[in-house]
């Protein structure tokens, strides 16, 4: 393989794994206040790129994306309110299956709401034929635009978690919530904060990829799968190590194209799922003793 | 005496009540008309459009008093482009709604998966996908309104040979239709002195194929690329190809005939040469075409009441629709009879090309009801070689 070919291909395989990690990272954020996983975070990838698309009539596209962040954010707190908050200590079953029912209702919404037809935004910057020339390797520039969004989001979501008062009374939730309640700290309010949180960043991430992946009501799905797929390799709960594991598993799939066919993509990424469930269930970056403390 | 007398009223009474409904319905027929649709899913391009052209055109019809008298009554189902779906629909539109005939599906994996409970169920089944293999072997009660994919491989093939391209690159979805085309393609290189260097498959919920394109980049030999598939990456192929800075010329499939992939694809979309029926150019043709008319009237109604462009799929439910009414007209609501008037309708236009049935022919279409397409300045036009 020369080196140009695998400049391309490393490139091809970080946009897919920095996809697949802004995915997971919201995963991540409900995990890390409730310990369960909210199945419709596909869903809020898919409503941020959707409104955005609608509010670009009538507003430029940065205010578009902001709007979309905000009303998602809206939209991920109103679920958590009629859906969760109302249950008095639910068990992890019964919220998984709750998330996946409102995964199912968004997406009909959306059905009903824009249709079937795939949308965009527009590129940031250029249209769809701009691309960034590094030697002899060439890359659109929305990649960019993903790869800094998604390290902004990193950053300020661990010195959210390590330094503010609001994410340590979340992490607190998850470590035990009974003593969170007997600190004094409202679980109830942080678990709905943490959906706003996690629906934020979905859109955010729907708005950032919707040039390169387009947006259609049912694409929440695929990208759930990967994400936790992600998020499992890198260790539930640890957001740096969901990026890590994203360009893993990303830069695999692009390489494995260049041996075997492309059709045999998903299967390596699924096998490569399955081999870390037998060998190191707790993720590559995680740890057994902690693992073992949670109950899921 | 009295108590006798009483009896036979209510006897005649009952009489009546039994045998009014009856008399009544007879006078005023519906004839059930199924259609199975991707109007959700992966493939809804072909569906959403297939439906709400079905919708209009059974207004339509109705509002004019239906057919002889008869009015239609339409029940569409939404498969989902889920072939499981379209099996057991298929099987309840003929056992349970006992429908006259079944307009769909959308694509050719879920049309092969119901083509003999069609058969079975001597149930005329129009279907709306392109595959060859759903009338060929033909089946006697199964036909289909989209051109052969063997014709459009070969309106490509003869447009790559006027250019002087020989080795190319053949990627396909992994959807029925693309599996059909890339078989196609392969089976009939050889005719044309075409090699086909690579052939690759991707999935159809693709998002991004950079490392495709960067793959079939890296072999210098291949002078242009066939992509056919019906799904977005249509679009995202071209886009991640000329980001790479990769201009050799791409061919897609008849899949393409929808302006919103075009729109999907913006600028990258520039130049694509692909084959499809002449609706989509209905402006630019003479006025001596016999479907000229048609065309413009389909498109029209279409776009002032749904407020969307047209697309080549709705027209194949158009078809299905006008040539199952042809029939019916012709010789009433008789299962048989109409089977074999389809059968034998002959010089028909339609959206998709004339239409010239036979007990061989299940699709009635021939090479000339493609045309050479192209995109220009976002819009579809005539291609008229380099």
């Amino acid at each position: 393989m020369t080196f140009d070919l695998f400049f391309q291909y490393l490139f091809a395989g970080v946009t897919y794994g920095i996809i697949y990690a802004i995915v997971a990272i919201g995963f991540n954020i409900i995990y890390n206040t409730t310990g369960i996983i909210n199945f419709a975070q596909g869903e809020f990838v898919m409503l941020g790129g959707m409104i955005a698309v609608s509010l670009l009539e009538w507003m430029p596209l940065p205010l578009a994306i902001a709007g979309a962040v905000l009303i998602t954010m809206v939209i991920g707190a109103f679920i958590e309110m009629v859906f969760i908050r109302w249950l008095d200590n639910p068990s992890i079953l019964r919220m998984v299956i709750i998330t996946i029912g409102i995964s199912i209702l968004i997406r009909e919404a959306a059905l009903h709401v824009w249709g079937e037809s795939i949308r965009s935004l527009p590129y940031f910057y250029g249209n769809e034929i701009t691309s960034i020339q590094v030697g002899s390797v060439r890359f659109s520039p929305q990649v960019l635009w993903v790869i800094g969004v998604c390290g902004i989001v990193v950053v300020s979501l661990s010195l959210f978690f390590k330094v503010t008062a609001l994410g340590r009374e979340m992490r607190a939730c998850s470590a035990n919530r009974t003593a969170a309640i007997l600190c004094g700290i409202n679980t109830r309010n942080m678990v709905t904060f943490s959906f706003m949180l996690s629906a934020g960043i979905g859109a955010l991430a729907g708005c950032v990829m919707s040039p390169i992946t387009y947006t259609q009501y049912d694409i929440g799905t695929g990208l759930a799968i990967k994400g936790f797929t992600v998020a499992i390799l890198g260790g539930l709960g640890n957001s740096m190590a969901a990026v890590a594991a994203g360009l893993i598993l990303g830069v695999i799939e692009a390489f494995s194209i260049s041996v075997v066919p492309l059709a045999f993509k998903d299967a390596i990424s699924i096998g490569i799922l399955l081999m870390i469930l037998f060998v190191r269930p707790y993720g590559i970056f995680g740890s057994n003793e902690a693992a073992s403390l949670k109950e899921f | 005496m009295k108590n006798m007398l009483t009896k036979v009223v209510l006897a005649v009474a009952a009489i009546g009540l039994m045998f009014g409904p009856g008399l009544q319905s007879v006078q005023a027929k519906t004839i059930k008309v199924g259609a199975i649709l991707a109007v959700t899913g992966g493939a809804s391009f072909l569906g959403g459009p297939e439906a709400r052209t079905l919708e209009m055109l059974a207004a339509e019809v109705n509002a004019k008093g239906g057919i002889n008298g008869d009015k239609i009554e339409l029940v569409i189902k939404d498969s989902g482009a889920n072939p499981e779906k379209a099996i057991s629909f298929a099987k309840q539109l003929i056992e349970e709604d006992k429908v006259f005939a079944i307009i769909g599906p959308s694509t050719s994996g879920e049309t092969m998966k119901i083509k003999k409970i069609a058969e079975d169920g001597k149930t005329i089944l129009l279907s709306c996908a392109a595959a060859e293999v759903i009338v060929n072997p033909v089946a006697k009660y199964v036909f289909k309104t989209p051109q052969k994919d063997s014709f459009a491989v070969k309106k490509i093939y003869g447009e790559m040979k006027k250019l002087g391209l020989t080795k190319i690159a053949v990627v396909a979805g992994n959807t029925g239709f693309g599996k059909a085309g890339k078989g196609q393609l392969l089976k009939l290189a050889p005719e044309f002195g075409i090699q086909v260097v690579t052939a690759e498959t991707y999935d159809k919920k693709s998002t991004d194929l950079s490392a495709l394109v960067a793959k079939l980049m890296a072999n210098k030999e291949i002078q242009a690329v066939v992509n056919w598939s019906i799904v977005p990456a249509q679009a995202i192929i071209a886009k991640n190809m000329r980001q790479a800075g990769w201009n050799v010329p791409l061919f897609q499939s008849h899949g393409f005939g929808n302006i919103k992939y075009v729109e999907a694809a913006g600028a990258a979309a520039e130049g694509i040469i692909f084959p499809a029926g002449r609706l989509l150019v209905a402006e630019s043709l003479p006025d001596s075409d016999p479907q000229k008319a048609l065309l413009l009237k389909y498109k029209n109604d279409y776009e002032s009441k749904y407020k969307e462009t047209v697309s080549t799929f709705g027209g194949h439910a158009y078809d299905a629709f006008k040539i199952l009414c042809h029939a019916l007209k012709a010789v009433g609501p008789d299962r048989e009879k109409v089977r074999d008037a389809i059968e034998n309708t002959k010089d028909f236009p339609g959206t998709g090309g004339i239409f010239n049935f036979s007990p061989e022919d299940h699709n009635g279409l021939d090479i000339n009801a493609f045309v050479m397409l192209t995109v220009k300045d976002g819009k579809f036009t005539p291609y008229e070689g380099k």
